[in-house]
């Protein structure tokens, strides 16, 4: 789960890393008034989940409180990366003399959080790792017994030859890693750590991802969550248990597990076709899934025929049968339907199927095929 | 033949009472597995179905059983104790079949199992069968017949899927091994690799990857390297957006970025037969027997 840069800030705060004051505004006026309170020139930062806020627009800097509403005004309601903008950050523009990168990442090769640190920050890292590699220290920390201060100082040295930075620096990695435990993160990072012309270090950016795995036992992080920033049918899919992704294509797809799903829209590309989602309806048999997957599916107009692909093991095909009839009863379909089931209870999910007037292969590649005819040319093979 | 278990694996359930637990605890007896003993903490000392013995804790389960081999069905908040509780027990393996465990937990969990001497399979993952021999985890029994193909995978229904069609071709399996795909998994391709490379019922080994990571292509580099016997590839996700879980820093540190494309290359230099679709395992495989 993403969470916003004031909510990462606020994390952060909460552990002790110094973070310049702000707040958040939905309106021009609140910024305003925001901005009177700093009492110093600030930075409108758009809040959404995306990169690339400033390139497209979503910073900007303000000297005045009257210029803060202006610029608020502008950037609130813009649409960066398809995501319209409700909140903006407003916050005290810092002086920068120098700028730092300093991330947590759990890595899979290592099994660990990895810390990786550079003194050229602010820019994008990924240019760092290609252009400098050298500038980067990675460090990967055995979570049993967490982050060892001389690890932390050793972090702190490759930053700042300074002592007294140094040792600013490497409690800041102490909290940074205090934080990315305490809130299940998968991605801590702080992108500038921003040393200013009096020789303060602070955190100037910041964002945290946290592990869905993690939400069921910190219903304080689930709670972060910003549903009016994500796409709305992915929303919906959560709610009901589904594994969504929308994607720009014409056939959607319904299938249990997420290796077959990939799979399945990776056929339906190789026969020619453009899957319009992944949607992984999970291992559970229920067929009130199936009715709201297809509800989320025939609700993308882009979609011109929807395929379904169950291969059942701990799901039950009779099961997905039902949910399809139930679903199709309630709200008839207005594009064409290709089914292939197999295993458990297949025998009975066929009858179930053809009782109601539908057809249903146990082929894959059949299906497939069948469904992209359908999507491309209208036209039943 | 085969790998990890066979007819000699004797098995403790975790979490025996529960509802996977349950259901899956009948399908493993029906198959042939032989379960010993179920775990469930305040329920020692009933029966489950009347048969299998109950115990409060595994090192009880193990001291009364002598089995070598625990599998888990417990809720994903309770999974990384049950593993560290089945390793300290002194099990052989630990397969975790449960889904959702919180990736920070397994960064404690896999060093202690390592250290323990176990070897972990999962979790998040379907678990193994040996077609005829055993099956530990939830891969549906008839899909599976007895033969000379090893299998390993990262995902669980699409396992079933090129499993059934290599079944339907009448090629058969010595042992096919779900080794899940979360971040931090217990056994990795090169591990079931390495297995099915010694196993002399084994001849030629089906892998099925995902986009993510850099396991296939390490595992790419065993094949090249290590072993005689053919391997043949398949990579879903070719068509999946990327960057939607982990962003781009994490690729930084692997130095890559886990496309499909990246995997599919690390095969062809490998020199294993790539499958396009699932269907083509069939006459990969079939070519790779004769």
């Amino acid at each position: 789960m993403n969470i916003h840069e004031y909510q990462a800030k606020e994390l952060l705060r909460a552990v002790g890393v110094p973070i310049p004051p702000g707040d958040i505004a939905t309106t021009p006026n609140a910024a305003e008034a925001l901005a009177r309170r700093i009492g110093k020139m600030v930075v409108i930062k758009a809040q959404v989940h995306t990169g690339g806020r400033g390139k497209a627009g979503g910073v900007k800097l303000a000297k005045t409180p009257e210029e803060a509403r202006e610029k608020a005004q502008a950037i609130l309601g813009m649409q960066i990366k398809g995501l319209t903008v409700e909140k903006v950050l407003v916050t005290e523009a810092a002086d920068i003399a120098t700028e730092a990168y300093v991330g947590i990442i759990l890595d899979r090769a290592s099994r660990k959080p990895v810390f990786m640190v550079s003194p050229a920050g602010g820019i994008d890292i990924e240019e760092v790792a290609a252009t400098t590699p050298d500038k980067i220290l990675k460090l990967p920390v055995d979570t049993r017994y967490g982050l060892m201060p001389f690890q932390a100082m050793r972090l702190g040295f490759f930053l700042y030859e300074d002592i007294a930075k140094a040792r600013v620096a490497a409690k800041i990695m102490q909290q940074l890693y205090t934080a990315f435990m305490a809130n299940g993160c998968s991605l801590a990072e702080i992108n500038p750590l921003v040393v200013t012309p009096a020789g303060e270090v602070i955190a100037v950016d910041a964002k945290m991802v946290i592990d869905d795995n993690e939400l069921d036992r910190r219903p304080a992080v689930a709670a972060l969550r910003d549903e009016s920033s994500e796409e709305p049918s992915e929303v919906l899919a959560r709610q009901a248990n589904l594994t969504f992704i929308k994607l720009d294509g014409n056939v959607g797809c319904v299938v249990n597990g997420a290796g077959l799903a990939m799979a399945t829209m990776d056929l339906v590309k190789y026969y020619g076709g453009d899957p319009a989602n992944f949607l992984d309806i999970g291992g559970s048999s229920n067929p009130e899934k199936v009715v709201n997957a297809l509800r989320i599916i025939t609700a993308d107009p882009n979609v011109k025929a929807i395929l379904f692909n169950i291969f059942g093991g701990i799901t039950r095909t009779d099961d997905v049968a039902n949910g399809i009839v139930t679903a199709t009863r309630e709200n008839p379909l207005k594009v064409p339907i290709v089914i292939r089931l197999t295993g458990t209870n297949e025998e009975i999910a066929m009858q179930i199927l053809t009782d109601n007037g539908f057809s249903a292969s146990s082929d894959m590649d059949e299906a497939v095929q069948k469904a992209v005819q359908l999507a491309t040319g209208g036209q039943a093979a | 033949m085969s790998v990890f278990i066979d007819k000699n694996t004797t098995l403790i359930v975790q979490g025996i009472t529960g509802r996977d637990g349950s259901f899956h605890t009948k399908q493993m007896i029906e198959y042939g597995t032989r379960v010993v003993a179920g775990v469930t903490p305040g329920k020692g000392g009933q029966k489950f179905e009347g048969t299998v013995p109950i115990y409060n804790t595994v090192a009880d389960a193990v001291n009364a059983t002598g089995a070598n081999t625990a599998v888990i069905y417990v809720p994903p908040m309770f999974a990384a104790d049950a593993i560290m509780e089945a390793a300290d027990a002194g099990l052989a393996l630990v397969v975790a079949i449960t889904e959702g465990v919180p990736v920070l937990d397994m960064t404690r969990v896999y060093p202690y199992v390592k250290e323990k001497g176990s070897r972990l399979l999962g979790p998040n993952c379907p678990g193994l069968i040996s077609p005829g021999e055993s099956k530990v985890g939830i891969i549906p029994g008839r899909i599976c017949t007895a033969g000379p193909v090893g299998v390993v995978s990262r995902s669980g229904t699409l396992t079933y899927e090129i499993v059934y069609q290599l079944t339907r071709a009448g090629i058969g399996q010595t042992t096919c091994v779900g080794i899940g795909g979360d971040p931090i998994n217990g056994t990795n391709f090169i591990d079931a690799l390495a297995a099915f490379e010694a196993d002399p019922a084994t001849r030629v080994v089906c892998m099925m990857g995902e986009i993510g990571g850099t396991d296939e292509q390490e595992a790419a580099d065993y094949v090249k390297h290590h072993m005689k016997k053919p391997v043949v590839g398949f990579i879903a996700g070719q068509t999946a957006p990327p960057g939607r879980r982990m962003g781009h820093a994490g690729a930084i540190i692997s130095g890559s970025a886990g496309t499909a494309a990246e995997k599919i290359q690390a095969f062809h230099d490998a020199g294993m037969g790539v499958a396009k679709r699932p269907i083509d395992f069939v006459e990969l495989v079939k070519a790779r027997l004769n």
